[in-house]
């Protein structure tokens, strides 16, 4: 392989390969950009924004971008983390987010990032969208009140399964992910052991009746907040 | 609490008082007055508004004992194990694993003490121990911490050992997810077990002190809480198939006030051919009755006084003595004196902490199959004693798996009609004629309530059907204006 790239984040001098991104590079050496889309294994998407750095003072995606020698990097500074606040802030108030009785409170990553830093309540007024659920599906369902259009079913289905369930539809404050059949969920081709099955982030796309299964205190993010998983990682 | 007193054009009176002070929920009674100071009536109104058996429809059944307990910040155990086992139904878990079970119990047993502390402790004794005309500045359980500070220590530490066992099973104090259907999600871990039973005995000690406050305070008032509703009223619980009291399972068994049997072991799935629900214009709370006795006279008591009058023994010993001498009161007889519910509440308080410490020393805790499941059925019936009264939860679901059904009868509701009925007689007997309406004598008015331990929250939950109307009438019963919505 060709050189390594050096580039700083936050003042902390990093190597990545040629093409690692931005956000790579930082996971590798233990520091942790949020993100809610990204996913080890898939393209990035870059739809939901939280990875925001400043890349020599501009706005970049940290999980599109790929490092660059000499790159100034700007990642946990008050103004950036105030941006991510505002944006999760914004994916909880223009959906249904009911934390106190959703399946996947404590393994929800959206849930865990409001933790990480420190919301306790919507600074916007909540919309409380219109959404459906898709029940049809013997063995897996969507709760469209809980989907942050983040991207994950769409790219898995395509480039894990083999599939194309699922795609989004509309645009803008209409736009909801959809999928291949007019019959619903039930009416595709997904199974219940397709990747695409178990890679939303959030309560929206879940397996049936295994909801609750993992008592309170054991589930993902009861012990340690989302992200530590790679801030330990610079521990060792 | 807050009093207003209206004159009205015609020389009527209307009393209102709220809210009704040291209850769950809201809730706030009328009394309407005639030009000679006489009750014309009085009525216990519920204001709160709910919804849950409406908005859960759409969703997933496994996700209804989670959202449905949201009913409830005090017992919200009785509703998720009521859902759990409607839920148990639906899956076709007929008969759960002994681990399953008796980790539910236990959940149960924990919260039935913690409830039932909390409202003999925090929300009755300061009228038990200052008197219903002490000054109310000092009729609270401040009062109480200021005047008897090992009672409220031991109060609050009863409370945290109920909400402790909640936590150790259901994972939060308040809220948790351990009953699942068909099931439970953990088990009781050796180092939980051996938390618990370091208090054990001290816990029981403490029960039986409250037992004795609680038996004390009755006989040596009996007199002065007769007009405290004392009336003749049918009595509904579960029983187990023996006939003792079993307050997490068992069948339906209604009684009227002599003690003859209108039903008996009725399989609850069945409810609905036993138990109507009426519904009334002034209130968001609907009236159940036994359907055999009709509307007017088939309306019953739920609770800890219903259900030692209705069970023929409680099989742990300390409680059942205590129930002996409760029943010897009324020489066999049902008891229907309202003000004995706390006595009853405190006899179950015994039987909660020694089905605690038994179940503590149950090697079942541990073990580690928790879930079965069975044939797939559209419809569950999941009943339990709350710590407030027999509570109903009835689901439908589809073939997609969401509820497209619920019907709920709450424990208050159970009491709606008996809870009027007490107020009215209080408020004839203390309030005609009274030259000033002191705030003792309202109070009295919500020492009839409190009997009842209301959970004013949980029992207002339809949605859509019933509107609310306001209606006066003048002292010769004619109705002069009438709003509805």
């Amino acid at each position: 392989m060709s050189e390594k790239i050096s580039f700083t984040i936050d003042g902390v001098a990093l190597e990545a390969s040629p093409g690692q991104t931005i956000l790579e590079a930082a996971d590798a050496a233990g520091i942790y950009i949020p993100r809610l889309c990204k996913m080890k294994g898939l393209m990035p998407f870059g739809s939901c924004r939280l990875c925001t750095v400043l890349v020599n003072g501009r706005p970049q995606s940290a999980c599109t971008q790929p490092a660059g020698q000499n790159m100034t990097v700007e990642n946990n500074t008050e103004k950036l983390n105030d941006y991510r606040r505002s944006v999760i802030e914004m994916l909880f108030v223009e959906g249904n987010h009911y934390c106190p009785f959703c399946e996947k409170s404590g393994n929800c990553e959206l849930q865990a990032m409001a933790y990480r830093f420190g919301i306790t309540a919507p600074r916007y007024p909540y919309m409380f969208p219109d959404r459906d659920v898709d029940a049809t599906h013997p063995d897996v369902m969507i709760d469209r009140n809980r989907c942050i259009l983040c991207g994950r079913c769409v790219l898995t289905s395509k480039a894990v399964d083999g599939k194309n369930v699922f795609q989004f539809t509309g645009r803008g404050a209409h736009k909801k992910i959809s999928v291949n059949s007019a019959a619903g969920l039930g009416g595709t081709n997904l199974k219940v052991i397709d990747k695409a099955a178990e890679v939303c982030p959030v309560g929206s796309i879940i397996k049936k009746r295994v909801g609750y299964a993992v008592p309170v205190g054991q589930r993902k993010f009861d012990a340690r907040p989302i992200g530590s998983e790679i801030e330990e990682e610079k521990v060792k | 609490m807050s009093v207003s007193a209206e004159a009205q054009a015609n020389k009527t009176k209307r009393v209102v008082i709220e809210p009704v002070t040291r209850v769950e929920g809201h809730g706030k009674v009328t009394i309407l007055l005639d030009e000679k100071d006489q009750v014309q009536q009085a009525r216990l109104h519920i204001v709160e508004f709910r919804g849950f058996e409406r908005f859960i429809q759409g969703r997933p059944f496994w996700e209804v004992p989670v959202l449905v307990q949201r009913l409830c910040g005090i017992c919200p155990v009785s509703h998720h194990l009521a859902a759990a086992k409607a839920m148990d139904r639906v899956v076709g878990a007929g008969k759960l694993t002994p681990t399953a079970e008796k980790i539910r119990r236990l959940m149960h047993y924990g919260q039935m003490f913690q409830s039932h502390s909390l409202h003999f402790f925090h929300l009755v004794s300061p009228d038990l121990l200052f008197g219903f005309d002490a000054d109310p500045a000092v009729r609270n359980v401040i009062g109480v911490a200021k005047k008897f500070p090992d009672l409220a220590v031991q109060a609050v530490m009863m409370r945290k050992y109920g909400q402790e066992i909640i936590k150790a099973t259901a994972g939060k104090k308040i809220h948790g997810t351990g009953a699942i259907p068909g099931g439970v999600n953990k088990n009781l871990s050796i180092p939980e077990r051996d938390f618990f039973l370091k208090d054990i005995d001290q816990m029981m000690e403490w029960s039986r002190g409250a037992l004795k406050i609680a038996k004390d305070y009755t006989m040596a008032h009996l007199k002065d809480l007769e007009p405290f509703g004392t009336f003749d009223s049918n009595h509904l619980s579960l029983v187990r198939e023996d006939g003792a009291m079993d307050l997490y399972h068992g069948n339906l068994r209604a009684i009227d006030s002599a003690g003859n049997k209108i039903f008996d072991q009725v399989d609850y799935s069945d409810y609905v051919r036993y138990i109507g629900e009426e519904v009334k214009s002034w209130s968001y709370m609907k009236f159940p009755f036994i359907r055999s006795a009709g509307a007017e006279n088939g309306w019953y008591r739920v609770g800890p006084l219903a259900r030692i009058n209705a069970c023929d023994f409680i099989d742990t010993p300390e409680a059942d003595a205590a129930r002996k001498e409760f029943m010897a009161l009324t020489a066999g007889k049902p008891n229907n004196i309202s003000m004995a519910y706390h006595w009853a509440r405190v006899i179950e308080i015994i039987h909660a902490i020694e089905k605690i410490r038994d179940l503590l020393h149950d090697a079942d805790l541990q073990g580690d199959d928790l879930v079965v499941s069975g044939a797939r059925c559209g419809e569950g019936v999941g009943l339990i004693e709350a710590p407030r009264g027999t509570l109903f939860h009835h689901y439908k679901v589809n073939e997609h798996d969401q509820v497209v059904m619920a019907n709920l009868i709450v424990s208050t509701t159970n009491n709606n009609e008996a809870m009027n009925r007490g107020v009215q007689q209080v408020a004839k007997h203390f309030l005609s004629g009274a030259k000033k309406i002191t705030e003792g004598l309202l109070n009295r008015v919500e020492v009839v309530i409190r009997a009842y331990d209301p959970c004013l929250s949980c029992a207002t939950h339809a949605l859509g059907q019933m509107a609310l109307s306001v209606e006066l009438y003048d002292h010769q019963g004619n109705l002069l204006d009438t709003k509805a919505r």
